[in-house]
């Protein structure tokens, strides 16, 4: 069925040049027992590049993805070599994703678990919806990120837009540099222990040097989890 | 000395009540004023709405051929999904059970649903919040949601659904997001949706990973490859502009369109919002049937109606006006025993009356859902009270009515002549109010006239 070129023992290589993203997904779909490695050459940009892997397998995407690289990753490790499009590990529940270039919006939207490391900047609505999934973002991260962001954490080393972690339920934000705006409900808390801990081991996981000593903890004030005609529409 | 209050004023005194002040609106404003809060409710509109109870069939005659009723032969099967899908869902009946989440229904219920669209050869649907594995093993043909929220939406279930369905938006409240106030988060609930317990939980109306019809069609591809083209996608829009609505959802890639009117039920939302956004399901099948035929698509996508859907001849009425299928909600929950003064334990009937009476209203008027305090235990999460709808019980009513709509809705086929309940046609119906004929594009009744179209 696949025509994949097995260069050595466990590496598979896609050439979508050639082949299509149907016969990536499908050969990944697949019984990946063999297969160490998946090399896809060429993306160009393509959408839905391993989408809904559930194995313990490494692809490489050599250049640019488009929308939904990595989408509901379970267990594979993803790694970008370019820019990603919107919804890159969207709704991922384990495994590792990474984007060596710039994600677009959505970046790890409704992820459950799991980590979404992205080494530039990510655009608006980065880690929305975010549902336990962990992310790092070695630059900076657009407006309105991690909105509704339910539980997770989102380290971001650079720069913050407006409206960050708008209706928090329990995320938590780890900003190294400015923040343009709260969102509702959203506040900056103490750096506890356990929190200086946390933005260690994610950015050692990420492979990012910075000291925890620079990052503000964002979470929820909690405001908003009831209902109430008082606040007069502050949400 | 205070003057007494009653209820029945004396004969001789003037009142004349006003039409836009009536006793309804000033109870409506004082309520208002004395809480500062909107009525939040279950249940759809309310009001009366032009309907399918306004079209009749003309049954056949000299001019038409008649099938005989008991004896012969009127097929209902109905296949879904057949333009990119390789695993098209086929059921034996047009009627569907409509989405609804655990969360809003007990697990008891959500059972109960599964075994009786399974026992009719239909499906059920999943909700605002997850896959429970109960309804999963009662199901055999299960359709999954992908909602704005995302609760509880991972691969795995993804894998097993037999359908999936985007929901863009809802009839009882196309452009607003679910509801769940905190009184229905049971531990249960908040962990599948990933949320703290007991917090009033109001969804997001739109979806976190794109936005307009041209990332949609992206969205739905992506769906494709994850579940191998394998899956039927439909997609569900609140019934609003319909006819641009079904045109760009059928662009995007849809296999089916569900196009849900006013009418459609839902477990906690504004009163405004059910009652003032939206269109009746009437105006909806017609203005989405016409988009299928203007896009030449009518063959190729199937089209699902839902929101008041009651009765046989309301499906017959669908079906006749184009639709190849419906979805029922809320009167699955009546035929459950919503609104019933009565619940059924282990074979006898236990009164629901003073429960009724502790919210305020009483059966044939409970619109209370959003409480979780339902009395005959429907729409609850609360361990006593969902042990009131006893899944085999269920079953066999959801069962029972189903298969009433059905035998209805054949009926109906054979007296105008049909083999095949999908045969029934916009020339086999007329209607009864001058509106209903200008909304569903049929003859008034006794003339040949079409308000607006001759």
């Amino acid at each position: 069925m696949v025509s994949a070129m097995k260069e050595a023992v466990g590496r598979v290589a896609f050439d979508l040049k050639r082949q299509s993203v149907r016969d990536l997904n499908q050969f990944l779909h697949g019984d990946l027992s063999e297969v160490r490695e998946v090399v896809v050459e060429n993306p160009d940009g393509a959408h839905s590049l391993a989408v809904g892997v559930n194995a313990p397998v490494h692809v490489e995407i050599c250049g640019h993805a488009g929308y939904y690289a990595a989408g509901m990753n379970k267990e594979a490790t993803v790694q970008v070599r370019g820019n990603a499009g919107p919804g890159v590990a969207e709704n991922m529940m384990s495994g590792h994703v990474e984007v060596g270039g710039f994600a677009s919006g959505g970046a790890g939207a409704s992820a459950h678990g799991g980590l979404l490391v992205i080494r530039g900047d990510a655009g608006l609505r980065c880690g929305i919806s975010l549902k336990g999934a962990d992310i790092v973002v070695g630059g900076d991260v657009g407006s309105f990120s991690a909105f509704m962001a339910q539980a997770g954490r989102m380290v971001v080393c650079g720069d913050a837009g407006d409206g960050l972690g708008d209706s928090l339920y329990e995320a938590v934000i780890y900003v190294r540099g400015k923040v343009r705006s709260l969102g509702a409900d959203a506040r900056l808390e103490p750096m506890k222990d356990e929190d200086h801990g946390a933005v260690r081991a994610l950015l050692a996981a990420a492979g990012i040097a910075h000291s925890s000593a620079e990052f503000k903890r964002i979470a929820s004030a909690r405001a908003l989890y009831h209902w109430n005609a008082d606040a007069n529409q502050t949400y | 000395m205070p003057t007494r209050l009653t209820d029945e004023p004396p004969a001789h005194l003037q009142l004349e009540e006003s039409a836009s002040f009536d006793r309804h609106i000033i109870h409506y404003i004082q309520r208002a004023a004395a809480t500062g809060l909107y009525e939040i409710r279950g249940l759809g509109a309310k009001r009366r709405v032009p309907h399918f109870d306004d079209l009749v069939f003309l049954g056949a005659s000299l001019s038409r051929y008649p099938l005989e009723g008991y004896r012969e032969k009127c097929s209902s099967e109905t296949v879904l999904g057949t333009r990119f899908a390789k695993r098209p869902v086929k059921l034996d009946i047009p009627i569907t059970i409509a989405g609804m989440s655990f969360g809003a229904l007990s697990a008891n219920v959500k059972e109960a649903l599964g075994r009786a669209a399974t026992e009719m050869g239909t499906s059920t649907t999943t909700g605002d919040g997850g896959m429970t594995a109960e309804e999963r093993r009662s199901s055999k043909t299960l359709v999954y949601q992908c909602l704005p929220s995302r609760y509880g939406f991972n691969p795995d279930d993804l894998r097993k659904a037999d359908a999936i369905e985007v929901v863009i938006g809802q009839g009882a409240k196309p452009g607003g997001g679910g509801m769940l106030l905190g009184q229905k988060v049971s531990p249960r609930v908040a962990a599948m949706r990933t949320l703290p317990e007991g917090v009033d939980q109001r969804s997001a109306s739109r979806h976190p990973d794109w936005t307009g019809p041209d990332d949609l069609a992206i969205k739905i591809k992506e769906l494709r490859e994850i579940t191998d083209w394998q899956t039927p996608i439909y997609v569900k829009v609140g019934a609003t502009r319909v006819f641009h609505d079904v045109k760009l959802a059928v662009h995007a890639g849809a296999d089916v369109v569900v196009v849900d009117g006013m009418q459609g039920g839902t477990a906690a939302t504004q009163w405004a919002f059910i009652e003032h956004v939206g269109i009746p399901s009437l105006a909806a099948v017609r203005q989405a049937v016409d988009a299928l035929e203007d896009l030449n698509k009518k063959e190729e996508v199937q089209l699902i109606v839902s929101g008041g859907i009651r009765t046989g001849a309301d499906v017959a009425k669908a079906l006749a006006l184009g639709a190849d299928a419906v979805s029922i909600g809320q009167g699955v929950l009546v035929a459950l025993g919503c609104n019933s003064n009565s619940y059924v334990q282990d074979g006898e009937q236990v009164s629901a009356a003073a429960d009724y009476h502790k919210l305020g209203t009483a059966a044939g008027f409970c619109h209370h859902c959003q409480t979780g305090q339902c009395p005959v235990g429907v729409t609850t999460q609360d361990p006593i009270l969902e042990q009131r709808l006893q899944p085999a019980v269920g079953a066999r009513r959801v069962r029972n009515y189903l298969k009433t709509l059905n035998m209805e809705l054949t009926m109906i086929a054979r007296a105008c002549g049909k083999q095949d309940v999908h045969h029934l046609e916009r020339e086999d119906l007329v209607a009864l109010t001058i509106e209903a004929a200008a909304i569903a594009g049929v003859p008034l009744a006794g003339t040949t006239w079409i308000p607006g179209r001759n």
